[in-house]
């Protein structure tokens, strides 16, 4: 398991240059930073002066090299518009990031589940049916309208959460909904397929035939094995909640990264775009890892293999 | 006394199709009883109807079925799940399947006796090491800690028989359980079986296709065709003197050394197993038996034809082949 | 004698479970086609025309509603109904421009690296795993931020970043196929590579790529409306119908319709084209795509 472990760390850290190169490509790509930097009034001058003070003159693969041995010491450079180190802003937004995408994973992962596992148990009845269309209806439902919904509901009309900002852990409650809606379909459903194969197994039935309790069987033998696609996929969701909350975040104007993001972006405040592709990048390659690991580390087959 | 398992009418549907059409046998306490047949006659799905081990979607009706003198026929899940694993256990065909791949061997088996007696993990285990020595299997301790898929075919079968024993049953379903094996595995289980049940008391249901297994183990046998036992008689008196047509096309197909003239054709039953409609009546072997007659196509008495030996079918005796 | 018997009960049910979702779905992806082709020709107004005097009217059917606007005015006194009715061509396009788009890509290189295996190969499953490390929401944002908002390059931006799963798939396929003796058969014939892959491989993964093709069309349409949600998609005064929610929000809380009914237009039209795939794969009989 070990080489394949390092295997899949090499692959990640070329994954994870080439994404460098992309990010680093993405900004240069509306042409002259300086001009866009300075702003439709700007003079000539000016536009010169800036080009200097930001090193924008300088050969390209010369600010690559300089920015990749910079990044690579988590020094992301200045933020244009905050005036602070883009390292420290990231910092500083990132735990409200990740409280609320392990908010959203945790109550996905409540739903999806017990409902995944009780559709498989009463496969082909209208329990089933029941849960698969609330699948359908969450893959079908936009994050920002149920959010704006909710808003409205929760928010105003019943008066029970605040519509937004970053307080108190009220806060994160809609958000967190809306985030987990993203991730409830898919886990279910694997949740569910995952059962009903194991359920249909032969070990099963040696389960029933050594007379073991309901339980026992549904949930240590059952969902034991179900259950290994289904945590990594959840490694792999948190990932996708992480990038999609930047949606939910400018919604609920909820200071996290994701906001941060959209705000520079509007701003074309350029080292910190950068910056942020990277960073979720970064995680995303990690969560693919973490996701295979943890393959390997429930699936007594692979470990030695 | 009564028998260890008395089976009588037993049947079997799935939806609208007839597994089992009413059959019946007995299994005494240290005794084998073989069900014989095809695949597709019913034999599995009797054993695991017996066990109430049905898939969903099954029924089952008899007009008797007991085990060890209780009637078993209104049990709900709750019971035969104490009954399982404890009193009457089963073995599949399949080993390399039949275990659970995340758990080892050891928690596998200990979970039986913790379930049924409520024994503390260090006795189980003791428990498991003695029973795994007594299937033959090596360095006991070691085996205990792997994973099924470390192990072999083989291995995995006196697995499953060592766990189908830790509480002691009284009787033992085994449902193929050398099918997916090597020959030379499959003497070596079977010989096994025949030292446990001399050793245990047991009382065992081996279901199988292949007639040299019966021959080598069986007490009884009996022979299912399309959902009934067409025959069923001590394992010397059904080879000495077979009476259903279907009996005899069966060991007319297993060349037997110094038997078998050379350049002869081996024997064979010409046509298929049929699918049998409901409301069917009469003989299902009709239109492959080399011996029907019209009266085939009513119901069949089963007819007594030797010592324990009976029979379904209105052949007199002394017809050849 | 044998008579085959068919199983009566759960069967039937599950069939005509399975058959009343595709229905749906058909019906639901071809009204909104159908909507968005003759949008002309069925939008009682244009959907640019400005109305300061007749702003935020709410439907007919409510307190203040009017038989003038069926389903009342934008905050710009637009008419609805026909800005909902030009918003579907939006969504429609895009999500069909955008599948032949990230189709053709995610094919082109999944048949590459599943037919010629070895370097290729290799190559086609890094691109796959880079793209699938970069958060596609906010490259789009990004890279629409800094080029500036158009309808053409939301539809490639969104071509170039969902290519992913019609590779996976069109590469698992391929090399299923590639081993099968017909294909062999083909190449010993002395066929091309080129000849081989057009008339056996393709043809064979079709099916599971129109699977996909329905799953990110759904993705392209959610994804578009979160862009233009965002101010960083389709730019007005196109009617989007994310970007009519974004414009609608400041009124939401005194006029909930206002959001809900271009909400409700994107709820059915992403059901519909799920539907319409989960039939697809039901017909199919196997699921490669998740």
């Amino acid at each position: 398991m070990l080489h394949f472990l390092r295997r899949r760390l090499t692959v990640a850290i070329l994954v994870a240059l080439t994404v460098l190169t992309l990010s680093f490509m993405l900004t240069r790509l509306s042409g002259d930073l300086a001009i866009s930097i300075a702003g439709p009034n700007a003079s000539q001058e000016d536009i010169e002066l800036i080009r200097r003070a930001y090193g924008l003159d300088r050969p390209l693969w010369v600010q690559y090299f300089d920015w990749l041995w910079r990044a690579l010491q988590g020094d992301f450079g200045d933020s244009y518009f905050f005036k602070t180190r883009v390292a420290r802003l990231i910092m500083e937004r990132m735990p409200i990031t990740m409280t609320l995408g392990l908010c959203g994973l945790f109550i996905a992962l409540c739903v999806a589940l017990p409902l995944g596992i009780l559709a498989a148990v009463k496969e082909n009845t209208w329990v089933d049916r029941s849960v698969l269309m609330v699948a359908l209806i969450g893959q079908a439902m936009p994050s920002f309208w149920l959010g704006l919904i909710l808003m409205v509901v929760l928010g105003l009309n019943l008066g029970w959460l605040p519509i937004s900002g970053t307080g108190s852990w009220e806060h994160y409650v809609m958000p967190s909904i809306v985030l987990s809606f993203s991730a409830i379909p898919s886990l279910m459903r694997l949740t569910r397929s995952g059962m009903i194969e194991a359920l249909a197994s032969d070990y099963i039935r040696t389960a029933r035939a050594k007379g073991l309790s309901r339980l026992s069987i549904l949930v240590k033998h059952g969902f034991r094995n179900a259950a290994i696609p289904v945590v990594a996929i959840a490694a792999v969701q948190l990932g996708f909640m992480l990038g999609g909350s930047i949606v939910i975040e400018t919604v609920f104007a909820l200071h996290g990264v994701g906001y941060l993001a959209w705000e520079s972006i509007s701003k074309n405040d350029f080292p910190v775009v950068q910056a942020v592709v990277l960073v979720l990048a970064l995680i995303y390659i990690g969560l693919t890892l973490l996701s295979d690991l943890l393959n390997a580390v429930l699936d007594p087959r692979l470990r030695s293999a | 006394m009564s028998a260890l398992l008395e089976i009588d009418d037993l049947r079997v549907t799935f939806g609208g199709t007839a597994a089992v059409r009413g059959i019946s046998l007995t299994v005494e306490k240290g005794e084998t009883h073989c069900l014989v047949g095809e695949s597709g006659c019913g034999k599995s799905v009797t054993s695991l109807a017996v066990m109430g081990l049905l898939a969903k979607g099954g029924k089952r009706e008899a007009a008797r079925l007991s085990f060890a003198g209780e009637d078993i026929r209104d049990y709900d899940e709750k019971r035969m799940s104490r009954l399982r694993g404890d009193r009457m256990a089963m073995i599949f065909q399949e080993p390399m399947t039949s275990l659970n791949p995340a758990y080892t061997v050891g928690s596998q088996m200990t979970e039986v006796l913790r379930r049924h007696r409520g024994t503390p993990r260090a006795q189980a285990v003791d428990r498991a090491v003695e029973l795994l020595t007594r299937v033959g299997i090596t360095a006991p301790g070691l085996r205990l800690g792997q994973f099924p898929h470390q192990l072999s075919g083989g291995l995995r079968q006196r697995v499953m028989i060592a766990m189908a024993l830790m509480c002691d049953p009284e009787l033992l379903i085994a449902d193929e359980p050398t099918t997916a094996l090597d020959v030379t595995v499959q003497a070596q289980i079977l010989r096994l079986l025949a030292e446990l049940q001399k050793d245990l008391g047991l009382g065992i249901l081996l279901i199988t296709h292949d007639l040299g297994i019966v021959a080598r183990v069986a007490d009884r046998v009996s022979v299912m065709y399309a959902g009934k036992v067409v025959e069923s008689a001590p394992t010397a008196e059904l080879f000495r003197a077979p009476r259903h047509p279907y009996t005899r096309g069966l060991l007319s197909c297993v060349p037997v050394p110094g038997k078998v003239k050379r350049d002869e054709p081996l024997g064979s039953i010409p046509g298929v197993v049929p699918r049998i409609p409901p409301g069917f009546i009469g003989c299902a072997f009709r239109d492959r038996c080399g011996f029907a007659e019209a009266a085939c196509a009513a119901d069949i008495p089963r007819r007594n034809v030797g010592p324990a030996h009976e029979a379904l079918c209105i052949l007199p005796e002394g017809a050849r082949a | 004698m044998s008579a085959v018997l068919q199983p009566a009960g759960a069967g039937n049910r599950r069939r005509i479970w399975r058959n009343a979702g595709a229905i749906l779905g058909v019906g639901i992806v071809g009204f909104i086609t159908f909507v968005a082709i003759f949008a002309p020709w069925l939008a009682p107004y244009d959907p640019f025309t400005i109305d300061l005097g007749r702003r935020v009217i709410p439907p007919m059917w409510m307190e203040g509603g009017s038989p003038l606007n069926l389903l009342g005015t934008d905050q710009l006194g637009r008419d609805y109904l026909s800005r909902l009715i030009y918003g579907a061509r939006v969504s429609m396009i895009i999500g069909v421009a955008t599948v032949i788009t990230s189709g053709i890509i995610g094919t082109f290189l999944g048949v590459m690296g599943g037919f010629y295996g070895g370097r290729v190969d290799d190559a086609v499953m890094f691109a796959i795993t880079a793209r699938l490390s970069i958060p596609v929401v906010l490259v789009a944002l990004a890279v629409a931020g800094l080029l500036g908002t158009s309808f053409t390059l939301v539809i490639l931006v969104l071509g170039l970043l969902l290519w992913d799963r019609f590779a996976v798939v069109a590469r698992s396929t391929t090399m299923q196929i590639r081993n099968l003796d017909y294909v062999a058969a083909a190449r010993c014939a002395g066929c091309s590579p080129m000849i081989v892959l057009l008339k056996e491989v393709l043809p064979n993964i079709a099916t599971h790529l129109a699977v996909v093709a329905t799953l990110e069309m759904a993705l392209a349409i959610l994804l578009e409306a979160a862009l233009s949600f965002l101010g960083l998609g389709v730019p007005p005064p196109l009617p989007s119908w994310g970007l009519m929610i974004s414009e609608a929000k400041e009124y939401m809380f005194f006029s909930p319709w206002i959001i809900m009914i271009p909400g409700i237009a994107l709820f059915v039209l992403v059901l519909g084209v799920n539907l319409l795939g989960d039939a697809l794969r039901d017909m199919l009989g196997t699921d490669l795509s998740r």
